[in-house]
Order: structure tokens, then sequence, then C-alpha cells
């Protein structure tokens, strides 16, 4: 049995709920999945001359994903802390693969993993569960073989 | 109006990031450690999270139509293929070296961390390098 730390189950089950939410409203006013590597990809589709017209809509979701923090940070009345625990060139590795896998994959832990599964689809618990194995597997490969 | 309601939702998904902690690389992390020391809390978040977009779907779906716009923009491939499996797999060794994901960097830059913006940027250009490269071959 794994050792268990850190578990948060009320904020998680909490935040969790209005994610769902997010994705409902978004599909109930906007008629589309709340996929957020679709959302950001499409904001650079205009320089190869499509979706325009969508680029409103998709830049006021992002600025609604940015301003998130910030409100609970006054909501909460001091600032919300995370913490990125690996050196620079690692995020930079990841976010590169990121990028290209969820374009490459048609999307990522929210298009498929919260949006997709709701609608049954079989390519998003494909999807889901091929980048959890591979995500567990790459932190077992950097904290057993490589200690990081 | 749609403007106005993609805010709303990108607002209430960032404050369930922020709420349940997934923001934070090093909760992301934990939760993939499962030899380690092991923090489940995102598969709670996911459970939450599916358990209201499942139902919140079928109703929603079901009225025909979305309120500004004239139709739903539903996904339409049902095929497993490739590029699907090699993608994600890309995107899972990605998220496991940095512990984020699409949504969570964007809602954690506003927190200011040049790691962050490492992401970010790099998380662009790979995005770039799919979608504006010509494709070698036709998948």
């Amino acid at each position: 049995m794994p050792e268990i730390t850190g578990f948060t189950p009320g904020p998680a089950a909490a935040g969790g709920a209005l994610i769902g939410l997010a994705a409902v409203l978004f599909m109930a006013l906007n008629g589309r999945i709340a996929g957020v590597s679709g959302v950001v990809a499409g904001v650079m589709a205009p320089l190869r001359g499509e979706g325009r017209a969508d680029l409103p809509w998709r830049l006021a979701f992002i600025i609604g994903l940015f301003l998130a923090p910030l409100a609970a940070g006054l909501a909460l009345g001091r600032p919300v802390e995370i913490t990125a625990p690996h050196p620079l060139w690692m995020m930079a590795l990841g976010g590169l693969l990121v990028g290209y896998g969820t374009r490459l994959g048609s999307g990522c832990t929210s298009g498929h993993g919260v949006c997709g599964i709701a609608r049954l689809s079989k390519r998003s618990f494909a999807a889901t569960a091929m980048f959890m194995a591979s995500a567990i597997l790459t932190v077992f490969i950097l904290h057993r073989l490589f200690g990081v | 109006m749609r403007v106005v309601s993609a805010l709303l939702a990108g607002l209430v998904f960032g404050l369930g990031l922020t709420m349940s902690g997934m923001i934070n690389p090093a909760k992301i992390i934990a939760f993939l450690d499962v030899t380690g020391a092991w923090d489940p809390s995102l598969l709670v978040v996911m459970a939450s999270a599916l358990t209201v977009s499942f139902a919140g779907y079928r109703i929603v779906l079901a009225r025909g139509k979305p309120a500004f716009e004239p139709s739903f923009q539903l996904p339409t491939k049902t095929v497993i293929d490739r590029p699907l499996l090699v993608g994600s797999a890309l995107f899972g060794v990605g998220w496991g070296l940095a512990g984020l994901c699409p949504g969570p960097a964007i809602s954690a830059a506003a927190l200011g961390s040049p790691s962050i913006y490492a992401f970010l940027a790099a998380m662009l250009a790979g995005m770039a390098i799919k979608d504006f490269l010509p494709a070698r071959r036709a998948a």
C-alpha cells in the first residue's frame, strides 16, 4: 500500500465540482467543450488565417482562468501559494511536450479527462488512460532512477 | 454575450483548479508519484468534476441548442487512432516532468514565477510546432 500524504479530499471535491460546473456552463451557454489546450491553441490560429471570429471568447476564457487565483487570493486575504519543484529546463521540456502532445492528441486533462469522459467518448477514455499512465511512469522513473 | 459567458466559465474553472490545489505543480507530482508519498486528491477532483459534468451535460445537451450559439460544437471523431495515443503519451511525459497541464499553467502564471513562464512559453511553442509546421505525412 502506498503511503498517503497531503490528501485534501474536501477542497478537492469542492474544487472538482466547480470545474464540472464550468464545463456544464460553457456547454450550456457557448455550446463547446471546455478544453483548455484547444482554446489556447485557437488563440494562435488567426496567424494562419483561421478562427478569427473565435478570438474574443477564447481570450476571455483564458483571462478568466488567469484571474481566478488572484480573485481567490483576494477572497482569502492572502496570496495563493504554489511550488514548482523542478528546475527551469524540466519545466520548459515539459511545456514543449504538453503543447505538442495535446495538439497531436486532440486534448488535455480538461477536454479529454473532464469533458470527453462525461460524454462517454471512447477516444477520451483512451487518451486519459494513456496520459495518466505515461505521467505516472515518467514520475516513477524520475524519482526512482534519477532521484528527482 | 458569448465573450462574457466564456470569461465566466474560465473564471469558475480557474476557481475550481485553485481551490482543489490543482494549479500547484508539487501537488500534481505528488498525485503521479503512486509509489512514493502519494496524494490521491486529483482522483477526488476528477470524480467530483465528472459527477457534475456527466449529469449537467445530459440536461444541457437534451435542450437542443446552447444559449449564445446556433448549435453545439462537439467532436465528431470516434476512432482511437495513432495520433490520439502518441499525442496523449507525449502529453503525459510533459505533465509528469513539470506537474502542469494547460489550464493550471495559465492560472498559475497569474502568481508569477519564472518556471511557470518557461513552461507556458514552451507549451505555446510545442502547439505551434504541431499546428504551423507542415505534417510530413498524412496521419
